[in-house]
């Protein structure tokens, strides 16, 4: 194709129009061409022969009149081995490569490779001379990491092709031609191990997306038991600012039970990415023993780097989950945050002076997103081998209100739902998902029956906590008293997590299985309480114990002897209830084992992240009933109101 | 070569056009006004028609005044003769001294490779204890202030401009009342920070373009002495304006508004300020402190709300008082683990325990019945704001932590407050501690212990500690009448003040020398 030239003739903040001639592509990449400087951009609209294009980069010093070359190829990324790994900006240029060559700033205008071209791969053929092949066909693997990375016929080739010829089995680059093939027109193709992509088209070289059914296990406890997120699915975490969506992040793309994770750090904050950046290389994977930047690709576009590229970002991370899918692999995209994605969409929008939808934000917001989550999506390939793309986005609401366009489109295609409450995290109940409020339609490992029985018991401990701050809880009866305690319990112990705690940041799902039925008995057992003060000592208890039980790793011996304590303070309760005497003697017993336990798990506690453990550090409540219910209870709105209330 | 356009084909709100050719983005021009000369920044270029905004603002501009454009974007000069200068919000000095021209810089950069960051970790002491004990501020950080008009936030900056370890402050007014100004000009003057100051002063009265600069003026600054090697504090108040400048130039633009006529692009404005705080791997550090008044105490405020996002944490300045529910430090971790063994106990104990403080205050305004426990609650909970929330108090991080220990003892036995055996070990005051485990206290005997304690602390605190110690609990006796409490709270306030003025001065002599 002819290369296309033009000149600038309007700018407006990231946005120019340039008068051009010939013939140019929607989403086409153009340069802008200020001084020495190449900055890249991208046609966004096509009016005659004038484009409106968003620059990715600032756009201080460029002039009317400034030569735009436009390149003939949509905004693409380079797929190959290597990519694992890395850490990209919203481009896919190497960022460690852009420090190395130009220090603490992120020049302007460089453009970079995004794989390794000196590195030597060990290539495996797979396919012979005479083989047909078509686009997405394997033509051999390379190690890289811990999984085979496949190497296919370049996904833009279209129609039958046969293997003219392929290389031996050995060292090559990425640049080197490892197989030439034919078509019955007689155009060869001479291959290498990478091509490219445009990012805004989805990958689609599969038999059949199937209805993804298996858990995704993320060893959150909330998530997997209630909340569960499915191989291939996709689920959505609102959240105000402060409620711990990034850490929810953080800890899934740690402990989630998936091959690979791209972490696309959309528009936050850079020091949040840092965290990310130089603590991933020293943490082992527990599944592979390597460390976990080998299965982790990250795509950073941070707050304050140039907006367009923040819209393209989300795009890039996404092809790059279905290319990795594309190996037969299960792929987790994180996107932290979606808001700021579609802010950028707004910015542009603003710019191109489109007629704005609500909020300001365009018309097509609703579909872009849903187009984003449609790339999720659990797939079997010709070859009968299944892959997977999963998508967790957050959604910063401003103001955190969920009634705003984008977590509502958010909603309609998302299979799940983590809604994040300011309650809970000024509760310090992390992580902070809201039970009552919260869905997903996927299938929990867990029963569920018992689930919905649960959650049966959140609702109306709610309700009765609600009532409780009305009548008090003298005007409460003692059976609704035990409702709430039962409610509070499977908060405290079960849906509470310490994601810092080495034991109870990650909960397999053997072990969520066989705790959640301890819960589900507790919840389920009726008990016989005479008074309010005997039920919540007990429940106290209770919880301190399980409390302490979470901390203990499942293999330690120390696990069945903590269960012989609780199973043991159950019991007592509901055999011993008509014997007084012998019931305290019971309860000053487990006093003391209570405060050996307290000890231990709080000195745990407070290295790893006091800040979390909350119910651990509690004092014994015996006089004040509703402080288990809302420690924080004054958010930051609410003292005021409450105190001209009193007046 | 500079060209001069003498046709200004529009003038709308401050946004003026004119018709120049080979006008790059972003460029500056000087206008010649009747009233003199003012700056002004290309916003907008389409075809030969360019939009420039005038600092000074619109007022008298005349069609036929002078457009000079002057080929370069918004620059400021940069060197150590800037220390103890003061400059308006388009570089130019106000306090009368000599202009400065060399070495200049352009503002508003690139932003710094995310790889090249690298995890905080060193701690700013404030000796504000709600700052130092329980909201940790980290080399760094960036950190708004959120406020009511009214609040003491001027005031609260000055004390950290003056008391914090950093090497330079710089100081961003942006539509800051004169009076105001004149407050952080003698308060720095008089606690000798002048000296390591550099302000960039936009006052109310200013042209409200020129503010938009500021942030953007002080923090290329900042960069410049950190990657020299100076850790830097930058102070901006109050970026609500800021964000109102923003909007008054969106709007004249005729742009799309999104939030209350807020720009679209509010976030990634704040953002690209905010996130030049960093902490270079061999070289200094730019930490920012920004003041965000929420209008209407709604901090669902697009401002407020957009900073929260983009902010790591926020205080939360309520009346006269950094609250500490609200308030968030997110690299606090960072550095906590570092000071002291009783630090992180301290700083979750102590508020859980004023949270209960505060749900058995709400309990006693419902008229509930109070028992033993709840008045502990009660005294503890107005010790904690006397000695702690207290704005003026000022002590080192370490006698904060002590001073902690003391109102635990004082209040509770050890095993009520659930610490750590071992903390508690070291760390319980020896004399109190017996003496609470004697006697199961009615409240008032609880005074008595109160008083023995004072008089194992620092004899300088003695004498205010007493007197708040036996107000509030003098109050707790009669439970009910919220009313009183809170009316007296206001007085306790004030009172240590006098006993601690002193202190401040003394802290400073002590640790300057250290430093140098």
């Amino acid at each position: 194709m002819n290369k296309t030239k033009g000149t600038i003739i309007g700018i407006n903040g990231n946005m120019i129009s340039v008068e051009f001639e010939g013939n140019i592509i929607q989403n086409e990449v153009g340069y802008a061409i200020t001084g020495d400087d190449r900055l890249k951009s991208e046609v966004v609209k096509i009016r005659g022969n004038i484009a409106y294009m968003q620059v990715f980069e600032i756009t201080k010093g460029l002039k009317i009149g400034d030569a735009v070359e436009f390149s003939g190829e949509m905004l693409s990324v380079q797929l190959g081995p290597g990519l694992l790994g890395m850490v990209y900006d919203g481009l896919q240029n190497p960022l460690n490569e852009l420090a190395a060559l130009h220090g603490f700033f992120l020049k302007r205008g460089v453009v970079l490779d995004a794989l390794d071209f000196k590195q030597k791969w060990e290539f495996t053929p797979a396919v012979k001379k005479g083989d047909p092949v078509r686009a997405a066909s394997v033509l051999g693997t390379v190690p890289e990491g811990i999984f085979d990375h496949k190497i296919f016929v370049p996904f833009h080739l279209q129609g039958e092709f046969k293997v003219v010829s392929i290389v031996e089995k050995g060292n090559y680059t990425v640049t080197d031609t490892i197989a030439t093939i034919e078509n019955d027109r007689g155009e060869k193709h001479e291959l290498c191990m990478y091509f490219e992509w445009p990012v805004k088209l989805p990958i689609e070289f599969y038999r059949e997306k199937h209805l993804p059914t298996e858990p995704l296990v993320t060893q959150t406890r909330i998530i997997d038991t209630f909340f569960p997120v499915a191989k291939g699915g996709t689920y959505c975490i609102p959240g105000p600012f402060g409620a711990g969506k990034t850490v929810l992040q953080q800890v899934t793309s740690r402990f989630a039970e998936a091959d690979i994770v791209i972490i696309a750090a959309c528009g936050e904050r850079a020091g949040e990415v840092v965290e990310t950046l130089r603590e991933f290389p020293e943490i082992t994977d527990p599944r592979t023993g390597k460390s976990l930047m080998e299965r982790t690709i990250i795509i950073c576009n941070t707050s304050s780097m140039p907006v367009a590229a923040r819209e393209a970002s989300v795009y890039t991370a996404a092809t790059l989950g279905e290319y990795y899918r594309q190996m037969g692999l299960d792929v987790l995209l994180l996107a932290d945050s979606t808001s700021r994605w579609a802010q950028a969409m707004r910015e542009l929008s603003g710019r191109l002076e489109e007629i704005p939808g609500e909020e300001a934000f365009p018309a097509y917001l609703e579909s872009r997103i849903a187009q984003f989550y449609e790339r999720a999506g659990l797939v079997e390939f010709e070859d009968g081998n299944f892959g997977s793309l999963t998508i967790g986005g957050t959604v910063s609401p401003a103001g955190g209100n969920f009634e705003e366009p984008v977590t509502q489109s958010t909603l309609k295609v998302v299979g799940a739902f983590h809604g994040l409450s300011r309650d809970r995290s000024n509760a310090r109940r992390y992580p902070a998902i809201d039970p009552l409020d919260s869905w997903s339609k996927y299938e929990s490992f867990i029963e569920n029956k018992q689930i919905e029985y649960a959650r049966d018991i959140l609702r109306k401990g709610h309700d009765v906590h609600q009532m409780m701050l009305v009548v008090g809880e003298e005007g409460t009866s003692i059976e609704d008293f035990s409702i709430y305690l039962k409610s509070e319990f499977l908060d405290n112990v079960y849906l509470q997590q310490n994601s810092f705690d080495s034991v109870d940041g990650a909960t397999s799902p053997e072990r969520q299985k066989y705790v959640f039925n301890f819960v589900y008995n507790v919840l389920f057992r009726k008990f016989d309480f005479k008074e309010k003060d005997t039920a919540r000592n007990f429940f106290n208890k209770l919880r301190q114990l399980f409390i302490d039980w979470n901390y203990i790793d499942m293999k330690d011996e120390e696990f069945k002897q903590q269960e012989a304590k609780i199973s043991d303070l159950i019991e007592g309760e509901a055999t011993e209830k008509n014997s007084t005497e012998k019931k305290e003697k019971a309860e000053t017993e487990s006093e003391n084992k209570d405060e050996k336990k307290m000890e231990k798990g709080e000195s745990k506690n407070a290295v790893e992240a006091p800040e979390k453990m909350q119910e651990k550090a509690k004092p014994d409540e015996k006089n004040s009933p509703e402080n288990e219910e809302k420690p924080n209870r004054p958010d930051q709105r609410k003292p005021p109101e409450e105190k001209k209330g009193e007046e | 070569m500079q060209k001069v356009y003498n046709k200004i084909l529009s003038v709308t709100g401050n946004v003026i056009t004119v018709k120049a050719e080979g006008v790059s983005y972003e460029e500056l021009a000087e206008i010649s006004i009747s009233r003199g000369k003012s700056l002004a920044q290309v916003i907008k270029l389409d075809r030969d028609i360019v939009s420039l905004q005038v600092f000074a603002g619109s007022q008298g501009i005349s069609t036929n005044d002078e457009v000079r454009f002057l080929g370069n974007p918004m620059r400021v000069t940069f060197s150590d003769d800037m220390l103890g200068r003061i400059f308006n919000g388009s570089g130019i000095p106000r306090d009368k001294g000599p202009s400065l021209s060399e070495n200049m810089i352009e503002i508003a950069g690139p932003s710094v490779n995310p790889a090249k960051r690298i995890i905080p970790r060193n701690m700013i002491r404030t000796n504000i204890p709600m700052i130092d004990v329980f909201n940790s501020l980290v080399v760094s950080q960036k950190l708004p202030i959120f406020s009511v008009s009214g609040e003491p936030y001027n005031e609260l900056l000055a004390r950290i401009a003056l008391q914090a370890e950093v090497d330079m402050i710089i100081l961003g007014g942006i539509g800051l009342k004169y009076d105001q100004y004149m407050y952080f000009k003698n308060t720095l003057e008089e606690g000798g920070a002048l000296s390591r100051s550099i302000f960039f002063i936009h006052t109310a009265s200013d042209p409200i373009v020129e503010g938009l600069m500021v942030p953007d003026l002080c923090l290329a600054v900042a960069e410049k002495f950190a990657l020299n090697g100076k850790n830097v504090l930058v102070l901006l108040t109050d970026m609500t304006n800021f964000a109102d400048a923003l909007k008054e130039i969106a709007i004249t633009m005729e742009q799309v508004p999104s939030n209350r006529g807020y720009p679209g692009d509010l976030y990634s404005q704040l953002a690209a300020r905010y996130e030049k705080a960093v902490d270079f791997d061999d070289a200094g550090s730019v930490t920012v402190l920004a003041v965000t008044t929420m209008p209407g105490d709604d901090v669902t405020h697009p401002v407020p709300d957009n900073t929260g996002y983009i902010t790591e944490g926020q205080f939360y300045l309520r009346n006269g008082r950094i609250e500490p529910f609200g308030s968030l430090s997110r690299l606090k971790q960072q550095v906590n683990d570092k000071t002291r063994d009783d630090h992180r106990a301290i700083m979750d104990g102590m508020i859980q325990l004023y949270a209960q403080y505060n749900e058995t205050e709400e309990k006693r305004a419902m008229g509930f019945r109070m028992s033993d426990w709840d008045k502990k609650l009660l005294k503890y909970g107005k010790l904690f704001e006397d000695r702690m929330m207290n704005l003026k108090v000022n002590i080192s991080l370490e006698e904060a932590l002590d001073r902690g220990w003391e109102t635990l003892a004082e209040c509770f036995t050890p095993d009520e407050t659930g610490f750590r055996t071992e903390l508690v070990k070291k760390f319980w005051p020896k004399s109190v501690q017996n003496e609470v485990e004697k006697k199961d206290q009615p409240s008032g005997e609880t005074d008595k212990d109160a008083k023995e304690t004072d008089a194992v602390s620092e004899s300088e605190e003695t004498s205010a500690d007493k007197k708040n110690t036996t107000e509030p609990s003098e109050e707790d006796a009669e439970t009910g009448q919220i009313k009183e409490t809170e009316a007296e709270s206001g007085e306790p306030v004030k009172k240590p003040s006098a006993s601690k003025k002193k202190k401040p001065k003394k802290e400073k002599r002590g640790k300057r020398p250290k430093k140098s």
